[in-house]
């Protein structure tokens, strides 16, 4: 018996929610004694980088190193894994809940014929037989407890959901021939755009996000002053993606991403519940605005009910002596 | 083009969420019920666009009781749909709604099954994925732009911190996200022809659901907002890293 987790890389960089999922297996083998976690990476990464999963309590990574696994393709990802989860006779395969777990988890759920809870956001109780995955649902206005009714259970976890804490391990990478060939891949990518480069806003601990308050695009350079501080991520509301004041990648809500950030500072967003839906999940929100009845304050931690142009220089500044302070 | 999509019913965006029998159901009482925002405004419009350009047709299913004809199956006939399928039966979870969708589907032939990007209710973005592994076909999933040109679709979709630019051949599975199509308000010609456009209803396929869901909760009340002052946001900063200690 094992856990299986994904190892989820860009150009054979590690994603960081891969150490989440390492972290969480970890966990998930201790409490459902399901034995050792193994990853699985396919494509092109360093050994040295998937030896250093062992500092989450990964003890093998099996790497299947063929080059039709690094353009992304879900089918032909999805059957190596679920050749791998054989393989290592996995009772439980993590993934993350980002743009790769969200196209291979539920494939692999119906190729291994097991039940999956997708955006889990705690580890599973387990009691006998019975498996319970927690996750949020109506946007994240309610959590839901899942059954998984299945011998074999998949997760994908919410990015930012796990710390991810380190030890001295090291993983045995052994070489694994999934059986993938060029014919399962039926998805030709032509080519990949990096939108910012910054920090991708899904995987974001930090995120400083405006809105209509901020009155026009040229007045953003304030907000990108903090975020550059805080080493945040920028975000924005819908009305401004709408009128193309910011891009709609940087769009959280609803209809937009959804983020779980340790801090969300919204700044001159009146907090309608779609965007709410979008952010409501985050550990902290600050809320700056000028109207002290803006709903947004209700869903709030701390709040400063002032105007974004003196309040936002002013907490720049106070962040910049922070940062002196304590560098 | 033969098109599907896959449309959900769900509560209205700003329903209040309660739930009943020992917080093991949603409470309906007062709910609003609505399309999936995703299905409608971005797979169900794309697919009518596509149509409009190649010719074909547009098919909407959806997994549920009769209700369902009314408050989400009769909108998508009249925003331009050409015909509806309802499977008869609780939705049950993914799997099972899945499985009824590529039951359906198998001996149709569509060239281009659609689906939202995920329902605002159970948020789970699983349906397209598993009904493409159910029918083997390729999937595309958080698409944001979608074009084809003869058997060849060119699509964006969203990775993290990206976009990607992929083609695919038909028939495949794609889930739709914004910037994939524009909002479109059904007119009044619209609703009137929606009444006689075909509806077919069709018994479920005996599946198990593999998971089945055992208790709601709610999230904890956030603590009252604590105001600082406007003058002083080194307050703030103080606060968010010795008490919140997120910085």
């Amino acid at each position: 018996m094992s856990v299986l987790i994904y190892v989820n890389h860009v150009n054979g960089n590690i994603k960081k929610s891969t150490f989440e999922t390492a972290c969480y297996a970890h966990r998930v083998a201790q409490l459902a004694g399901a034995g050792e976690v193994i990853a699985l990476s396919l494509g092109t990464v360093s050994e040295s980088d998937l030896a250093a999963l062992g500092n989450c309590g990964v003890s093998r990574v099996l790497s299947d190193t063929n080059p039709v696994f690094n353009r992304f393709d879900s089918g032909a990802h999805t059957k190596a894994l679920a050749v791998a989860a054989n393989a290592v006779n996995a009772s439980v395969v993590v993934l993350s809940h980002n743009s790769s777990g969200k196209a291979i988890a539920p494939r692999l759920s119906v190729r291994l014929q097991a039940g999956l809870v997708s955006a889990a956001t705690e580890l599973p109780q387990v009691s006998g037989s019975g498996f319970t995955v927690r996750k949020s649902v109506f946007s994240g206005k309610a959590f839901a407890d899942y059954s998984i009714n299945t011998p074999v259970k998949i997760i994908s976890l919410n990015p930012n959901s796990y710390p991810v804490t380190r030890g001295n391990g090291t993983a045995a990478v052994e070489t694994f021939n999934s059986g993938v060939s060029a014919a399962d891949v039926k998805v030709k990518v032509i080519e990949t755009k990096s939108l910012s480069d910054t920090i991708p806003l899904p995987e974001a601990e930090l995120v400083v996000s405006a809105g209509r308050g901020m009155k026009g695009p040229e007045n953003w350079g304030m907000i990108e002053e903090l975020a550059s501080i805080l080493g945040a991520a920028t975000a924005c509301s819908r009305p401004v993606a709408d009128v193309h004041w910011r891009p709609h990648h940087e769009h959280v809500g609803q209809t937009g991403i959804t983020i779980r950030p340790n801090l969300y500072i919204a700044i001159g967003i009146s907090g309608a519940i779609q965007h709410l839906a979008g952010v409501s999940n985050s550990k902290v929100i600050v809320v700056i605005n000028k109207d002290a009845e803006a709903p947004f304050f209700k869903a709030a931690d701390y709040g400063i009910i002032g105007d974004a142009f003196e309040v936002v220089p002013k907490l720049t500044q106070a962040l910049k002596e922070f940062k002196s302070q304590n560098a | 083009m033969k098109l599907l999509v896959c449309i959900s019913k769900t509560p209205d965006t700003t329903a209040k969420i309660a739930f009943t029998d020992n917080n093991s159901r949603f409470d309906t009482n007062g709910v609003t019920f609505i399309m999936n925002p995703t299905d409608e405004w971005y797979a169900l419009v794309r697919a009518i666009e596509i149509k409009e350009q190649l010719g074909g047709s547009v098919t909407v299913i959806n997994v549920g009781p009769k209700d369902n004809e009314t408050v989400v199956i009769h909108k998508a006939l009249a925003i331009g749909a050409d015909d509806a399928v309802r499977i008869d039966a609780d939705p049950g979870d993914a799997f099972f709604v899945a499985s009824q969708i590529a039951a359906y589907a198998k001996d149709q032939q569509y060239d281009l099954i659609f689906t939202g990007k995920e329902t605002i209710d159970y948020n789970g973005s699983n349906i397209g994925g598993m009904v493409a592994e159910l029918l083997d076909l390729p999937y595309i999933s958080l698409a944001n732009h979608l074009e084809i040109a003869g058997n060849t679709a060119t699509i964006t979709r969203e990775i993290e911190g990206g976009l990607e630019v992929l083609e695919v051949n038909t028939p495949f599975v794609i889930s739709a996200q914004k910037g994939m199509a524009e909002q479109r308000i059904p007119n009044m010609r619209g609703i009137m022809t929606a009444r006689s456009k075909p509806l077919k209803v069709v018994p479920p396929v005996p599946v198990a659901a593999y998971t089945t869901i055992a208790y709601y909760e709610l999230p904890p009340q956030r603590k009252e907002v604590k105001l600082i002052d406007p003058e002083h946001p080194e307050e703030l900063v103080k606060l968010l890293h010795e008490q919140a200690k997120v910085i």
